[in-house]
């Protein structure tokens, strides 16, 4: 993140009332921005604005079986974001959590395709760690990579998300292909109790989202109240500094990395037990690329994750809807969330 | 043998637009200034290219439109990075995001339409030399052109006044400065001279090598010239080299894909840009001080030729790359 400098001013009191006019407006301006830009987009199309915004904006809300749909992608979405607010603590680029989150669907899949006859509660817990630990594993590769080979964190990210999504593949059309023939639209489903339980007629697995904010609450923990937390944070502002108070940069770093890989691990074995119920090629779907914005958006502040992350999980289910509806693609959702989180930075430049 | 010159010319042609891009890319990043949002402005210059040409039925316009909106990108970046300070790296990313899904977005009525492609154009009688008449002269003006932009920008960069400030730009920007230049401003301009070159890539995409629109139509190429960047050291031949050796590792991959009917050859695809991120840890491994210190207790005669290596694979970075400018 940008360092930003403040000058000592003769002129405190105007610039206080200043700043404080600036922190209100600012994100204000940011907004109808977003929205301004967004909307200019839909008027190029020539349907209504209004009516596109009441699908994108509320669509999400307005049957049960939408809104478990968004509960489902935000559950993932709030776990890959609050994963990267730890490494954006730690001043890390981790543009290889949507790697991260297939490595972990994959691992997942390992003692649920070997040994299915064993009790469901067992399996899930051992998917869960079995995803984690492959989410981790696949995030210290890229802190070997920054830390050995002096190749940054955001290329060797994105080295790995292109080699995750080979090896999904791999998987999919070759060990684990379907029984009847080879198919690029995933394996086999996993028996029917190996699911994760539903909701009555719905798709919604209450344990996702109770395992998403379980997350956030341990991680905001971790970040704001503990001495490692400190430590992290310190190492994000300046390696350097935090290094010569004697705090082991590289390993937290490397620590950061594997946290976030390991909480992308278990949003990937959650699109596999509790949304796919197989594994497929494109498994992540993006969900961590997503959850980069929110997390930015979010400014590596636990607070505001949730909120962000279901606002951009409606948008995204708001805007399925779309093609059907208004012929127009559903890509406007990924328009209005980059656009928000562009404005945002915008908003939090420093005053010249 | 003809047809390995044949298979060669393919090579040169499919890497025209990573060259393209990999020039801007590499002026802007030598200037300090890294563009993370190539593969979405490439997407949104490629789907405007693509439009344009399409309903002014001009190829020429087509181009220019995605010039221009690859220089547009890039001043937005430059706005919100060199002149309000903000992360080079989180602005580029949010817009490589936010441009993909305009591209999906306003490029929905042009999918699969068919439309206008640069022309074959053989250069007369230099398209009947032996081989390279084959290699270097059939082709279409867009590759041409890729051709052309290497040694220009090595000129640019190596041969020029302009270019010793381009790399003072991003090797000591507080020195340039002390030598009247303004950084913010040089920075800009190089940003944006090496937008219009990403903007034209895209364009070489959906009007010649890969003609039409579609969803994510460029394929992640422009992460590819990213990696292919840093893989080529910012040096416009190496970096042109890194293009035309991924260019021949898709191309294997592809013919691969019918010779091997029982492996799931998709894979191979995502083979290239790993290769290239593992090459390039293996080379900044082999340069690191231990590495060095290991080196040096070899005999003598193995020494020299292995040093030698190693300097002249090691990428070094811009020192100032990606850092923000403050005013002495």
């Amino acid at each position: 993140m940008a360092v930003t400098y403040s000058l000592p001013r003769m002129d405190g009191m105007r610039t206080d009332r200043l700043k404080l006019a600036a922190s209100l407006t600012r994100p204000m301006l940011a907004l109808v921005a977003a929205f301004a830009l967004t909307t200019l987009a839909l008027l190029s199309t020539g349907v209504s604005p209004l009516e596109a915004y009441r699908l994108v904006l509320f669509g999400a809300f307005s049957t049960p079986v939408r809104l478990s749909d968004m509960i489902m992608l935000a559950a993932p979405l709030l776990l890959c974001a609050v994963g990267l607010s730890i490494t954006f603590a730690g001043g890390l680029y981790n543009l290889g959590v949507e790697g991260q989150m297939i490595a972990g669907a994959i691992a997942a899949m390992v003692p649920l395709r070997l040994w299915p006859d064993w009790p469901p509660l067992l399996l899930w817990l051992l998917a869960g760690l079995s995803g984690a630990a492959g989410g981790a594993l696949w995030a210290l590769l890229i802190g070997a990579l920054r830390q050995y080979a002096n190749v940054s964190e955001i290329f060797a990210g994105l080295g790995m998300n292109f080699l995750a999504s080979g090896l999904a593949l791999y998987m999919v059309l070759g060990p684990w292909r379907r029984q009847t023939s080879a198919s690029l639209s995933g394996t086999d489903l996993l028996p029917r109790d190996l699911w994760l339980p539903t909701i009555d007629r719905l798709r919604l697995a209450p344990a996702a989202p109770l395992i998403a904010l379980l997350a956030l609450a341990v991680v905001w923990w971790a970040l704001t109240k503990t001495r490692w937390g400190l430590e992290v944070r310190a190492v994000g502002l300046n390696p350097a500094a935090a290094g010569r108070l004697g705090v082991a940069a590289a390993r937290r770093m490397a620590e950061t990395l594997a946290a976030c890989g390991a909480l992308a691990g278990i949003a990937g074995m959650l699109q596999v037990v509790a949304v796919h119920h197989a594994l497929i090629p494109n498994i992540s779907s993006g969900i961590g690329l997503l959850g980069l914005l929110v997390a930015l958006l979010a400014r590596a502040d636990p607070r505001w994750l949730l909120p962000i992350a279901v606002a951009f999980a409606s948008f995204t289910v708001g805007s399925i809807q779309l093609p059907l509806t208004l012929g127009i693609d559903s890509a406007i959702a990924g328009v209005l969330q980059g656009a928000l989180v562009l404005f945002a930075l915008v908003a939090r430049a420093r005053v010249r | 043998m003809d047809q390995l010159w044949i298979d060669l010319a393919a090579v040169l042609a499919a890497a025209s637009p990573l060259v393209i891009a990999a020039m801007g890319e590499t002026l802007s990043e030598r200037a300090g200034v890294i563009n993370l949002s190539l593969d979405g402005t490439m997407l949104l210059a490629a789907m405007t290219g693509f439009a344009v040409a399409l309903t002014t039925g001009n190829l020429l316009l087509g181009f220019a439109a995605a010039a221009l909106v690859g220089a547009a990108v890039a001043t937005v970046l430059g706005l919100f990075s060199l002149t309000l300070g903000q992360s080079q790296t989180a602005v580029g990313f949010v817009l490589a995001l936010l441009c993909t899904d305009l591209s999906s977005f306003l490029g929905a009525p042009f999918v699969r339409v068919p439309g206008p492609a640069v022309p074959f154009t053989p250069i007369p009688v230099l398209a009947d030399l032996p081989v390279l008449g084959t290699l270097f002269f059939r082709h279409d003006p867009v590759i041409y052109a890729s051709f052309l932009i290497i040694p220009a920008t090595a000129y640019l960069l190596y041969g020029t006044r302009l270019g010793l400030i381009v790399r003072a730009l991003g090797e000591r920007p507080a020195a340039v400065y002390a030598r009247g230049v303004d950084v913010t401003r040089w920075r800009y301009a190089l940003l944006i001279a090496g937008g219009a070159l990403v903007g034209i890539a895209g364009a070489a995409f959906s009007l010649d090598l890969k003609q039409g629109w579609s969803y994510r139509h460029t394929f992640g190429a422009g992460w590819i010239v990213l990696a292919i960047v840093i893989f080529g050291g910012w040096r416009p031949w190496r970096v042109a080299l890194g293009c035309y050796l991924f260019a021949a590792l898709e191309i294997v991959a592809t013919r691969s894909q019918s010779a091997l009917p029982n492996f799931p050859t998709q894979i191979i695809q995502v083979a290239p840009f790993v290769l290239m991120i593992f090459v390039l840890a293996l080379v900044n491994l082999a340069s690191s001080p231990a590495a060095m210190r290991r080196a040096a207790t070899l005999p003598q005669i193995w020494q020299r030729p292995l040093l030698g290596a190693i300097n002249r694979l090691r990428a070094t970075a811009p020192a100032a790359l990606g850092q923000p400018f403050e005013r002495p």
